[in-house]
């Protein structure tokens, strides 16, 4: 067992920091939030439209997911890779401000092999706003990241929940931004 | 789902790897198997259409384990899975870029090989059509056994384990469409090859699925 009389809120336009050791359960709360783990016990709900959802799959269709891995294939180059997802997604946001917005616009046409750890970092970022979810769930999102991308990511998080939006992000930087903390 | 399907035979076409293999171990075996049989075109002509389709099979298996693990491994699997697309969709779009990717081209080959064999020109066409039928059950319950196998280290040697028993109608009725062309009767084994690779890919991706999702949550 994990953790035991677990419970939390968080409302539009908030940002959620989960803290805690390793081993603490951060991710595990994170992919029990995205409906990949069921909960031994209680519910995790979603509130979107004046509806209440509790099934895990569901869920899922509101949620924006970055995870410890990057999701970069070596044989796509980085626009060809927010396309994809774009289009899996269907009607998410558009590829160039995204591109843009990360700090990835000078390398849009590179194959994922030749990018760094922090610039796999940043097209998870971008993907975040091609996929267009209200509910961000960012495992270690400043992890490889140097200065300016930390303070991009930062920037991206804040932008979407002053849009309207919700992070729960598992750190163990703090973000610097305004946020309200869980600690397991 | 085309989307999915598209990334998949864009990255196999990029990547070089899985499809170049298969053909390559289907042209091998087909090769190997006349030198070691000999001369003998009737006895050839007649194990043809059994030694072409396990050669088939086996060749198509060998891109199998990593038809959701590399997207597993690398993050992409939780995003897939966070689309709209049901998992059984994404199973169904799997199947699909796995076969274009292998099932189709070891078809395409597979009237070249069977000259090897001495075959006419009948069973060469009723060898083609078993594979281009037959070939999509490969991919489908393939599928299933590499959403088992999907979070199990080495999980490729496991693989065929399961599935190759799964597939022995497929190589039954598929050589038995061989035969029948060759020996000019109707014995019924082409409807049956039909009947079994609809079932596969009607029932597959649901089975692919509650696999894929089992192993996500682990």
């Amino acid at each position: 067992m994990l953790f035991r009389d677990l419970s939390f809120r968080v409302e539009v336009g908030r940002v959620l920091s989960v803290e805690g050791a390793n081993g603490a359960g951060k991710t595990s709360l994170l992919r029990m939030i995205a409906g990949f783990l069921a909960p031994a016990e209680g519910t995790v709900a979603l509130q979107t439209n004046g509806a209440v959802v509790t099934d895990g799959e569901e869920r899922g269709k509101q949620i924006g997911w970055l995870g410890h891995h990057d999701a970069v294939k070596p044989q796509m180059s980085v626009r060809e890779t927010l396309q994809f997802y774009g289009a899996l997604y269907g009607g998410g946001g558009p590829i160039e401000p995204a591109l843009d917005a990360a700090g990835l616009a000078r390398l849009a046409d590179l194959p994922g092999q030749y990018l760094s750890a922090g610039q796999k970092k940043r097209v998870s970022l971008a993907r975040l706003l091609v996929c267009g979810r209200p509910l961000w769930l960012m495992d270690e999102p400043l992890a490889s990241l140097d200065t300016a991308g930390k303070k991009i990511a930062a920037g991206l998080v804040e932008a979407h929940c002053a849009a309207g939006g919700i992070a729960v992000v598992a750190t163990h930087e703090a973000l610097g931004i305004d946020c309200e903390r869980l600690v397991l | 789902m085309t989307a999915l399907i598209l990334r998949d035979v864009r990255l196999a076409a990029r990547a070089g790897g899985s499809a170049m293999l298969a053909l390559a171990f289907f042209a091998a075996v087909a090769t190997l198997v006349p030198l070691g049989v000999g001369a003998d075109l009737r006895l050839l002509a007649r194990i043809a259409g059994g030694v072409l389709w396990v050669a088939a099979m086996l060749a198509a298996l060998l891109a199998l384990d990593r038809l959701f693990q590399a997207d597993f491994e690398d993050g992409s699997l939780d995003i897939i899975a966070l689309a709209p697309l049901s998992l059984e969709k994404t199973s169904f779009a799997k199947i699909t870029a796995h076969w274009l990717t292998t099932g189709l081209p070891l078809t395409i080959l597979s009237p070249l090989l069977a000259v090897l064999f001495g075959l006419p020109v009948q069973a060469i066409g009723a060898l083609f059509i078993s594979l281009l039928i037959g070939t999509p059950a490969v991919s489908a319950i393939g599928a299933i056994g590499a959403g088992l196998t999907l979070s199990i280290r080495r999980g490729g040697l496991i693989l065929p384990l399961i599935v190759l028993p799964l597939l022995s109608p497929a190589v039954i009725f598929g050589a038995g469409t061989v035969l029948s062309a060759l020996d000019g009767l109707r014995n019924g084994a082409l409807p049956l090859l039909t009947a079994f690779s609809f079932a596969a890919c009607v029932l597959s991706p649901f089975a692919t699925a509650a696999a894929v999702r089992l192993n996500l949550g682990s």
